[in-house]
């Protein structure tokens, strides 16, 4: 790689469009490292021929960060030995707000990096009546100013010249001396770090907590320094940023012109008069709230059978043209079977992300914030929560990488850690097994079936469970990083149907690379447990049925499925379910629920199948009997009374309510923290809560 | 006055600020000494609020606009 190039700008001034536009499909997602932020690098090619690593960094309005993700920006600007430190830096602006978006350049023009400074937007200023004198600019800046518009492809070579162009020396006019804030403090931390740049040394009085790359007694030095001279940082910081404003407004004296700033805003106004109404505000939401959702359910569910279908094809002809044996069924029964189960979801995460890009890139998302805050700040939550959570109702692996939206850290743990409890599609199919059992399919008042009024009580409970959890971990959890709600409302666009559809595919990507790895991990071991058993019990059964499975006058099929069954009682999922069993009898469960209920854990649509199957013992041979009939007929082989009574049903659905049964949301939400202690938090928390709910239901009931 | 006490379509000029720390974050995004605010709407349960300031729309909280001092 000949040359690195950071991008740095504020939220929604096109940044992730113009990386897009440098780089294409060419680029990558990693992690800064020790840090839990994602790192998004992508390659060019210059004119000349250069080879070019772009960085984009996070957007932010100035240096000094607020959140975690935008501490990124100094980190990797004051770092020389960072693997991320750019030697030419693109400060992109927005030209129809420049300057506000120029109190960031001139933070950054003084670190000393060359820069060159891409004017975006520039179609919008246009029509806006806004006149930017560019060489004028160019001249009080010393770099080379760029118009472009990432959005429609304009400017865009001219600005990878102007890259070749720069010097290895930056060149930019020192923008405001800041030595008159701290003059002591400035000069004795220049001499421990041997630099001769004021406002990086300035910047290390501030931000060295933040550095990494100070040891521990280079640390105390530091602090020793700021408290000798009676540093105080928000005070400092404050009189930076009014002498920079002030710097600014000489800078862009008669180089911006603006013509008419009345009609600016007009249209971007009107709308949102309805968008944020009363009431036109929350029905336009409900109405596109309904679209999403009817979308993803009924968008997703053919690509979803295909997705089926198409690994079970996958499995069938493995078995059939594979050389049977250990090794077959250990790569179709669990590694292929677990890739199915990861690639299902991708239907969902795309639609579901789709319709997030589209409504974060036309500025709608940014307005339902707005509406939403008061609300959702009562419970700890934040006005971004509302995405995650809604999205809940799909699916949760999607909705816990769309909380990445949420700036502030604790909102976004919360939120996090709540999002699972939102019943999500997989829990349907075990609701309406159960609900089928245990409540009559009656009406009353003649039009209000019974069975559905207990399913939206189910999904009533999971948004009532969500938002106390919510309230409680707000007391709990504690965090210095303050709430803020301070927020760009950007005008009104049309969406980048590019920008949507590498949504899509980047969203796509990461869950199946990121959540996969955990997930296949998690089915090789369920295969495992499910397919061997201690000692010679499998041998045993074989040989049980040997004989009428040699039958070859009769159907074997009963016996196969006999065998199967018996197998799996032995397997050590058999075992486990039996060894649970004293564990979960208070709540009215049997040792094949406690298969049902480990088996779950692949996903919780699979107890399902594992009830199938342990059934078919209990049901009879006959093939016309569904599940639902074996389950109803099935009685307890220790007092003889049917399992499934309305108590346990209850208790079985509040378990699954509340229980965090899914391997896919502990792996994405082990991706999106960065570490084990949430997900392990959460398992733990909705798991007890699981069981109290359940063991409080049948107890009652019974 | 404090801005947060303004009715939709009221303008004021900042003078001051109440909390040194908030009013870090909100010179960033251009709430400056001396910058003419305008109310442009409240969300409709009242709270967070949107302001025009610098040539753009801004939105923040009551607790928020209560630390900046209007004129």
């Amino acid at each position: 790689m000949d040359i690195k190039v950071a991008l740095v700008g504020n939220p929604n001034t096109g940044k992730s469009t113009l990386f897009n536009r440098l780089t294409g499909l060419n680029q990558k997602i990693g992690n800064f490292p020790g840090i839990t932020v994602d790192k998004k690098t992508g390659f060019t090619k210059l004119a000349d021929g250069q080879e070019v690593e772009i960085i984009d960094l996070p957007g932010t309005y100035s240096l000094y960060p607020k959140s975690k993700d935008e501490s990124i920006v100094f980190q990797v600007l004051a770092d020389k030995d960072n693997s991320s430190h750019p030697d030419v830096i693109i400060l992109i602006v927005d030209a129809s707000n420049l300057k506000r978006n120029m109190l960031l350049f001139s933070q950054v023009a003084d670190l000393g990096i060359p820069m060159v400074l891409a004017l975006n937007m520039t179609d919008l200023s246009d029509k806006q009546g806004i006149y930017i004198h560019i060489n004028k600019l160019a001249e009080r800046l010393g770099v080379q100013v760029i118009p472009i518009s990432a959005r429609n492809n304009v400017g865009i070579d001219k600005l990878k010249q102007a890259v070749a162009n720069t010097n290895k020396i930056a060149t930019q006019i020192g923008a405001v001396d800041v030595n008159f804030l701290a003059p002591e403090a400035i000069s004795e931390i220049k001499k421990k770090i041997k630099s001769d740049n004021d406002y990086y040394a300035l910047q290390v009085l501030h931000q060295h907590e933040h550095l990494t790359f100070f040891t521990e007694q280079e640390q105390g030095e530091i602090e020793q320094i700021e408290q000798a001279h009676k540093f105080e940082s928000a005070k400092v910081q404050a009189a930076e940023t009014i002498a920079r404003y002030k710097h600014l407004s000489t800078i862009l004296a008669d180089v911006v012109i603006d013509k008419g700033t009345a009609q600016k805003f007009s249209f971007s106004d009107r709308l949102d008069s309805i968008l944020t109404h009363k009431v036109w505000g929350f029905a336009i939401f409900l109405l596109i709230l309904f679209v999403i959702f009817n979308a993803i359910f009924a968008w997703s569910s053919y690509p979803m059978e295909w997705i089926e279908r198409g690994f079970g094809w996958i499995t069938s002809m493995g078995h059939e043209h594979l050389p049977a044996g250990m090794l077959t069924d250990l790569l179709l029964d669990g590694v292929v079977a677990g890739l199915g189960g990861i690639f299902v979801f991708i239907p969902q995460i795309a639609i579901l992300f789709a319709f997030i890009s589209i409504l974060e890139d036309t500025g709608y998302m940014s307005r339902v914030t707005f509406m939403m805050d008061k609300i959702m700040s009562k419970v700890g939550l934040n006005g971004k929560s509302v995405v995650p959570m809604i999205g809940g109702l799909a699916c949760a692996v999607p909705s816990i990488m769309a909380a990445r939206n949420i700036e502030n850290w604790k909102d976004r743990m919360i939120t996090i850690m709540v999002t699972p409890l939102i019943s999500c599609s997989a829990r349907l199919p075990v609701y309406i097994l159960l609900i089928s059992i245990i409540i009559p399919s009656k009406t009353i008042l003649g039009i209000i079936s019974l069975q559905g009024l207990a399913l939206m009580v189910m999904y009533l409970v999971s948004f009532v469970a969500a938002i106390v959890v919510a309230w409680v971990m707000k007391i709990i959890i504690k965090t210095k990083e303050k709430s803020y709600f301070i927020m760009e409302l950007p005008i009104y666009r049309m969406p980048r149907w590019k920008n949507v559809l590498f949504t899509m595919y980047e969203k796509s990507k990461t869950f199946v690379f990121e959540a996969g790895k955990v997930i296949i991990a998690i089915s090789i071991i369920l295969w495992v447990l499910a397919s061997f058993g201690p000692g010679n019990r499998f041998d045993n059964i074989d040989q049980k049925y040997a004989s009428a499975l040699a039958d070859t006058t009769k159907n074997t099929d009963h016996i196969k499925t006999l065998v199967a069954t018996e197998k799996l009682e032995n397997s050590y999922v058999g075992i486990l379910g039996h060894f649970i069993e004293p564990a979960i009898r208070p709540l009215g469960y049997d040792w094949k629920i406690g298969i049902g209920l480990i088996t779950s854990f692949a996903a919780r649509e699979a107890f399902v199948g594992t009830m199938a199957t342990i059934y078919s013992v209990d049901g009879g041979d006959e093939d016309s009997v569904t599940i639902r009939q074996r389950m109803e007929a099935s009685v307890n082989s220790k007092t003889g009374l049917p399992v499934y009574t309305f108590a346990t049903g209850i208790s079985l659905m509040l378990f699954y309510a509340f229980a965090m049964q899914c391997m896919s949301t502990v792996a994405i939400v082990y991706r999106e923290t960065k570490g084990w202690k949430w997900p392990v938090i959460q398992l733990a928390y909705m798991t007890a809560m699981a069981y109290v709910a359940a063991l409080i239901a049948y107890q009652f009931l019974k | 006055m404090k801005l947060s006490h303004l009715k939709v379509g009221e303008t004021g000029t900042i003078v001051a600020f109440t909390d040194l720390e908030m009013s870090v974050k909100l010179m960033e995004m251009g709430c400056l000494p001396g910058e003419v605010v305008e109310v442009e709407r409240f969300a409709p349960f009242g709270d967070p609020m949107a302001i025009r300031v610098a040539g753009y729309q801004l939105c923040l909280r009551k607790s928020e606009a209560d630390v900046i001092i209007i004129q």
